[in-house]
């Protein structure tokens, strides 16, 4: 049984100008011990996907779901008290800016207790030893002294390391890491990185790597989905994905890295993401895309099989190495 | 070729008061850089955060002056800081910050945000600035009628554009990127470093491109200065500087940058620590605490850069010859992928 298991989620936003459909159909299985990335570009609706998830949208949000499924325990028809228990405990969180995630008001080692006191329970004494333990497991040194500091007396990959460690403190089954490196250096970038995969390993946890940099997916993922506009246009095996991408997105995406590129122009993909009310009729990469036609400017692409990458494309590329394999 | 940029032992100290009493701190925020940039290429600048290389920034586009040492600028000298030398020289130098969301006013009209330079410093009259920012619009790929928009009605990649083009109005020689592409997506960054490389083949321009993304350096820069703690601690040749990075520092940054193919995924070497407090830097080579190599006497002395091969470099592992120089991937066979 997966751990995760969306079906069909659906996210979106009442606002002035309508109802704005953020995540449009997201299908998303998530295995114990597994590493998945969902990458895509701002307005793609990789975040908003996992806050659904979590339960954190405001309440002009609507979710809908054929499934969301955590443990084979419906999280959408689940009372919002029932649902808190497995929120930070089962599944837990970090975000993008682990400065701004920390209140600045109480110590790291208050804020990390109180994740122990609402899921555990440890008695008091106990507490204090298993947050010195988890800031030992995180690479701080002088958790004593740590757990006394504030936020703003730490450092950006210090508060990110925190944020981990709160984030694990109750042995989450399920870590969903929301670009946890892109404000951080790139030394501390791979440090925190392999932090995260020691946990993964270690801990026997599985991790949602929500990210838009094709670097860290290739270093740390073994199954990627690539969002575009609130679709999933595209999910394969990280290698796969890298070898022979299948939606003309995914092609175009890694195309334009300047790691890969060859000669003194980028592959570039021309104009921008489709914003709140101009997503185009049939196909939303179409205006972008160099192979459209009628057909993808006028009908909205199938679904391909999962063989090819369940691709959202009326003309999957790569379909002979496919074939050939 | 002379050199257009020539910086020697450049020098930028900030004075921080850190009480009524207490004797005011000094933060050294650049220190000894020198480095010289040749006519129409491009020098990129790499490092970490609070490692100086947007106070270098400040310095060369003359919103600060130096503390200490010298800085010419096309055959003038900066750090004399002559008035009349200094306002030809910002007509030369111009800037394109990293986000373009706060670098443009968001209560004026793009023409106007592109006129306004020649309203300052030329004498041209309404109908020739309005026909040379309309110009500069089509020469950055953005349409004549975006010329009465305002800022907030463009994409992230197309506010990139009108700052690229405002910086470009007064026909510079110079052009300092300070992380131009950092805050862009994908797609979007491509289609920038395109427009810079177009810009910069036309136009003959001198890039000092800075940066922290060591992919997009690879790509865009003829020479990289990579800077730790206020000091430049290697200049080489792009290709050189990434198959045979020399000083330690250079490796670790090479081996942390993931690499966008999962076939190579391989052992990172990790850096241990963070970055030192820049008021309170370490004695002898600033990058000591974290170095692998280092012995009695980096903790004691200073390096100097000194040249090995193409490279220059201050590192004292290097000039002793006891650290290899070894490329940032280790082969294939060496690589156990492990998650």
């Amino acid at each position: 049984m997966p751990l995760l298991d969306i079906k069909n989620l659906s996210v979106s936003f009442e606002t002035r100008a309508g109802a704005f459909r953020a995540v449009d159909g997201l299908d998303l299985t998530v295995d114990p011990r597994e590493v998945v990335a969902i990458v895509g570009e701002s307005g793609s609706g990789k975040s908003v996907a996992m806050l659904a998830v979590m339960g954190l949208l405001p309440a002009s949000a609507t979710v809908t779901a054929d499934r969301l499924e955590f443990e084979g325990r419906d999280l959408l028809g689940m009372a919002p008290r029932e649902r808190r228990k497995i929120i930070g405990r089962d599944i837990a969180m970090i975000f993008q800016e682990p400065i701004a995630s920390l209140n600045p008001c109480f110590t790291v080692g208050f804020q990390i207790k109180e994740m122990l006191r609402r899921h555990t329970a440890l008695d008091r004494a106990a507490r204090h030893a298993r947050a010195i333990e988890l800031l030992r497991l995180v690479g701080i040194s002088e958790p004593e002294r740590r757990l006394r500091a504030f936020p703003h007396q730490l450092s950006g990959g210090m508060s990110q390391r925190v944020m981990i460690a709160m984030a694990t403190s109750c042995n989450p089954k399920l870590l969903i890491a929301d670009e946890p490196t892109t404000a951080l250096d790139v030394t501390i970038q791979a440090q925190i990185l392999e932090l995260l995969s020691d946990l993964q390993k270690n801990e026997g946890m599985a991790l949602v790597l929500i990210t838009h940099d094709m670097g860290v997916v290739a270093e740390t993922a073994e199954r990627v989905v690539v969002q575009y506009a609130g679709l999933q246009v595209e999910r394969q095996p990280v290698r796969e994905l890298f070898r022979s991408p299948h939606h003309p997105y995914t092609a175009a995406l890694l195309a334009a890295l300047p790691d890969r590129a060859r000669g003194d122009r980028l592959p570039s993909i021309p104009g921008v993401v489709p914003g709140l009310n101009d997503r185009p009729a049939g196909c939303v990469f179409n205006p972008r895309c160099p192979y459209a036609d009628d057909r993808c400017r006028t009908v909205p692409p199938p679904r391909q099989p999962e063989a090819l990458g369940g691709a959202l494309c009326h003309y999957p590329l790569n379909v002979a190495v496919e074939a050939a394999q | 070729m002379s050199a257009l940029i020539a910086a020697d032992r450049l020098r930028r100290d900030y004075e921080v008061t850190r009480g009524l009493f207490a004797r005011p701190y000094l933060l050294r925020a650049v220190a000894d850089a020198t480095f010289s940039v040749e006519e129409g290429t491009t020098l990129a600048i790499v490092g970490e955060s609070g490692c100086g290389k947007s106070t270098l920034a400040r310095l060369l586009t003359m919103i600060e002056p130096p503390s200490g040492g010298a800085l010419t600028i096309d055959g003038r000298d900066v750090a004399a800081g002559r008035p009349e030398d200094l306002r030809a020289l910002r007509a030369t130098v111009q800037i394109v910050f990293q986000n373009p969301y706060g670098s443009l006013n968001p209560r004026q009209k793009v023409g106007a945000i592109l006129e306004e330079p020649l309203k300052i410093n030329t004498a041209l009259s309404a109908t020739e600035r309005r026909d040379r920012a309309r110009q500069m619009l089509a020469e950055v790929g953005l349409r004549p009628e975006h010329y009465g928009r305002y800022p907030h009605m463009f994409s992230g990649g197309q506010r990139q554009r009108i700052a690229i083009a405002r910086a470009l109005m007064l026909e510079p020689k110079i052009l300092v990127l300070d992380e131009p592409v950092s805050a862009l997506d994908v797609s979007i960054q491509a289609q920038i470093l395109n427009l810079l490389a177009d810009l910069q083949e036309r136009r003959g321009l001198t890039f000092v491109f800075i940066s922290h993304a060591l992919a997009v350096v690879r790509h865009v820069a003829d020479n990289v200065m990579v800077m730790y703690l206020g000091r430049g601690v290697e200049i080489a040749p792009t290709e050189t500087l990434f198959t045979t990075p020399r000083h330690p520092y250079t490796q670790a940054l090479l081996a942390a940058t993931p690499v966008a193919d999962p076939e190579r995924r391989g052992h990172r070497s990790r850096l241990a620590g963070e970055l030192p407090s820049p008021f309170n830097p370490p004695p002898g080579c600033p990058f000591h605490p974290r170095c692998p190599f280092a012995n009695e006497r980096c903790r004691r002395e200073t390096p100097a850069m000194l040249p090995a091969g193409e490279t220059i470099v201050a590192c004292h592992g290097v000039e002793e010859g006891r650290i290899p120089s070894r490329p940032p991937v280790e082969p294939l066979d060496a690589t156990v992928s492990a998650i």
